[in-house]
C-alpha cells in the first residue's frame, strides 16, 4: 500500500483513536462492538469479496473463538491473555480443518456444506449444554476480568480500555488483510474469483490458495469471536446461529465487498441503522429490511464499491 | 527429441469413446496441427494432454516423464500451456494484469504484449477488447507462461480474414521459440503453419504426415475433407 491509500487507512485509524475523546459512553460501547465485529467482517470479506467464495457458515468460526476463549477462562483456568492466544490457535486449527473438508465442494454446494457444518456446530453447542451453557450463555466473572500483564494492571470493565483494545485488534486485522490482498497472493485470489478455471490453467494451485484464504478468513473470525467473548464477557449458542453467518455477508455487501474498509463501514452502518430503527418503531427489522433493499437496488457494489467505481479508482 | 508422447490414450464419456487408444508423438520445435471432423475428439485429446480431463486409460509423457497423474497446474509449471477454444480471460482486469498473472513475475509482460500488438491497450479492461483482440490476449497469456509446448485450441475461430492473416504471421514468429500443437478448422491456417498434420476421426488417428501427404490421402478426403475439397 502506498501514497493516498496508505494515508487514508492510517487516517481512519487515527480518527477512530481520537473519536473516543468526543463521543458519549453509549456511542463508545457501540463503536467498540462495531470494531470487534468489523474484524469478523474483514475476515469474511477476504474469502467472499476477494476470493469469491460465499460461505454461509462463518458463525462456526466466530463461535469457535468465542467459546475457546470463554471456556479457557472458566473451565481450563487460563488467564484472559492466555485464553485469547489459546482461542486464536483453536480457531486457526478449526478453520484449517473445516476448510480442508468444505473446499472440496464448489459453488452452491460450498454454500450448503458450510451452512450444514455451521448448523452442526450450533447444535453441538446446544447438545453439550452442561459444558457450554448454550441456552443462557457463559459469562466471565468480574474478578477474572481484572488481571495484570507484565506488571501492568488491566481492567476489562473499563470502557475506554476495551475500546482501545478493540481498535488495536481492528488495526491489526486491517493490516493483515491489506498485506494479503495487495501481495502477489491477493492478485491470485482475485484471479480465482474472476475465473477459477483459467487461473488453474495458468499454473496456480487454486486449491492451495483457497485453503490459505479460507483458513485466514476463519481464523480472523475466530479472533473476533474471542475478543467479543472477552471484552463483552459473553459466549452463547446464539453466536453460532445462522444470524451470525448472514451478518458478515450483509456487512461486507453493504460496505462494499472486495474493499478493505467496506466491512468496517458496513458493520457500522448496520448497527447505527438498527439503533435508529428501534428508537422510532417496534418494527425494527422491517425498517432495516427496506433500507437494505434500497441499498442493494441502488448500490449493488456496496457503499465503498460504488465510491470506487465512480470516484476513487485507487481504493484497495 | 520427443517432447510429448501419448500411449494408448483413452477417454470415454458414458458409452462414447471420445479418444480411443491414441498413440501420438510430437518432436520438440515442431508445429503440429490436429484436424478432424466435429466430434472427432480433438478438444478431448488436448484436454487430456493439458490435464483438464482425466484419461480412462493410457499414459501421457512430457519431456520423457510420465505426467498422466499430474494435475493441470503442475503440468503448466512444467511447460504445457493451454489456450482456450472459448476465450477465457479475466474480463474485469486490465490487459496488463491478465498477462501479469501468466507471467509469474518473470518480467516479460511488456514483451508478450508487444509480440501480439496489444501493448497500446495494456491499461484497458480486457472485457472491453474487441473479440479478435481478446483472442490475441489469450495468445499473449500463453506466451507469458514461457511454455515448452503451446496448445492452441481453435485460435482463429471467429476471427475476420484480415485478422487470420496477421495471426499466421504472429504464429510463425512464435514457432521459432516453442513447440506448437494446434487444433484448427481453418485449412488455410493449417496448411500455412503446420509442418505435420495429425487427422483424428472418431477418437482415433486416421492419418499423419506432411500437409502434402495428408492432402493426398484418400481416406482423409473421404472422412473429413469431403468430395468438395477433394475435387479442389
Amino acid at each position: 500500500m502506498k501514497g493516498p491509500s496508505l494515508l487514508l487507512h492510517l487516517g481512519i485509524i487515527l480518527m477512530l483513536l481520537l473519536m473516543q475523546f468526543v463521543i458519549s459512553d453509549y456511542a463508545l460501547l457501540s463503536l467498540t462492538r462495531i470494531l470487534v465485529l468489523a474484524v469478523f467482517a474483514s475476515g469474511y470479506n477476504l474469502l467472499f469479496g476477494y476470493t469469491g467464495l460465499l460461505s454461509l457458515g462463518h458463525a462456526m468460526f466466530f463461535a469457535s473463538g468465542a467459546y475457546a476463549a470463554a471456556l479457557g477462562v472458566t473451565k481450563l483456568g487460563m488467564s484472559i491473555p492466555v485464553s485469547f492466544v489459546f482461542a486464536c490457535l483453536v480457531g486457526g486449527a478449526f478453520s484449517a480443518a473445516i476448510s480442508a473438508i468444505t473446499l472440496r465442494a464448489k459453488g452452491v454446494a460450498f454454500m450448503i456444506v458450510t451452512l450444514m457444518f455451521s448448523q452442526a456446530a450450533f447444535l453441538t453447542i446446544l447438545y453439550f449444554g452442561n459444558i457450554t451453557r448454550g441456552d443462557e450463555g457463559i459469562t466471565i466473572a468480574e474478578n477474572l476480568r481484572r488481571f495484570s500483564v507484565l506488571g501492568f494492571a488491566v481492567d476489562l470493565t473499563n470502557a475506554s480500555l476495551r475500546y482501545n483494545l478493540a481498535l488495536v485488534l481492528y488495526a491489526l486485522s486491517l493490516g493483515v488483510t491489506a498485506w494479503m490482498v495487495l501481495s502477489p497472493m491477493g492478485r491470485v485470489l482475485i484471479a480465482i474469483r474472476e475465473n477459477e478455471n483459467r487461473t488453474s490453467m495458468l499454473g496456480y494451485d487454486v486449491m492451495r490458495y483457497k485453503f490459505v484464504a479460507m483458513t485466514v478468513s476463519g481464523t480472523l473470525s475466530a479472533v473476533s469471536g474471542a475478543a467479543y467473548a472477552i471484552l463483552f464477557s459473553y459466549a452463547g449458542a446464539t453466536l453460532a446461529s445462522i444470524e451470525y453467518s448472514i451478518n458478515p455477508l450483509l456487512w461486507s455487501l453493504l460496505g462494499g465487498a472486495s474493499t478493505l474498509l467496506g466491512p468496517l463501514l458496513g458493520t457500522g452502518f448496520m448497527m447505527v441503522l438498527n439503533d435508529l430503527a428501534s428508537s422510532y418503531t417496534d418494527a425494527r427489522l422491517l425498517a432495516v429490511g427496506v433500507v437494505l433493499v434500497l441499498l442493494v437496488v441502488f448500490f449493488p457494489k456496496g457503499i465503498l464499491g460504488t465510491v470506487r467505481q465512480h470516484w476513487i479508482r485507487w481504493l484497495p | 527429441m520427443i517432447l510429448l508422447e501419448t500411449k494408448n490414450l483413452r477417454r470415454s464419456f458414458g458409452g462414447l469413446n471420445a479418444v480411443d487408444g491414441v498413440d501420438f508423438k510430437l518432436n520438440e520445435g515442431e508445429v503440429r496441427a490436429v484436424i478432424g471432423p466435429n466430434g472427432a475428439g480433438k478438444t478431448t485429446f488436448v484436454s487430456l494432454i493439458a490435464g483438464r480431463v482425466r484419461p480412462t486409460s493410457g499414459q501421457v509423457f512430457f519431456a520423457g516423464e510420465d505426467i498422466t497423474s499430474l494435475p493441470p497446474h503442475t503440468r503448466v509449471q512444467r511447460g504445457i500451456a493451454y489456450t482456450f477454444q472459448i476465450t477465457s480471460i479475466y474480463p474485469n482486469l486490465t490487459v496488463h494484469e491478465n498477462v501479469e498473472l501468466a507471467d509469474h513475475g518473470r518480467g516479460s509482460v511488456r514483451d508478450c504484449l508487444n509480440i501480439v500488438g496489444l501493448f497500446a491497450r495494456a491499461n484497458q479492461l480486457a472485457g472491453t477488447l474487441a473479440y479478435g483482440h481478446q483472442r490475441l490476449l489469450e495468445v499473449a497469456m500463453g506466451l507469458a507462461l514461457k511454455p515448452r509446448l503451446l496448445i492452441l485450441d481453435e485460435p482463429t475461430q471467429g476471427l475476420a480474414d484480415s485478422e487470420i492473416e496477421s495471426f499466421i504471421t504472429l504464429m510463425r514468429g512464435v514457432a521459432s521459440r516453442t513447440t506448437i500443437l494446434l487444433i484448427e478448422h481453418n485449412m488455410k491456417v493449417v496448411m500455412d503453419l503446420a509442418q505435420r498434420i495429425t487427422v483424428l476421426a472418431q477418437g482415433r488417428i486416421l492419418a499423419e504426415g506432411t500437409p502434402a501427404e495428408v492432402r493426398a490421402n484418400t481416406s482423409v478426403q473421404a472422412a473429413y475433407l469431403g468430395s468438395r475439397h477433394a475435387a479442389a
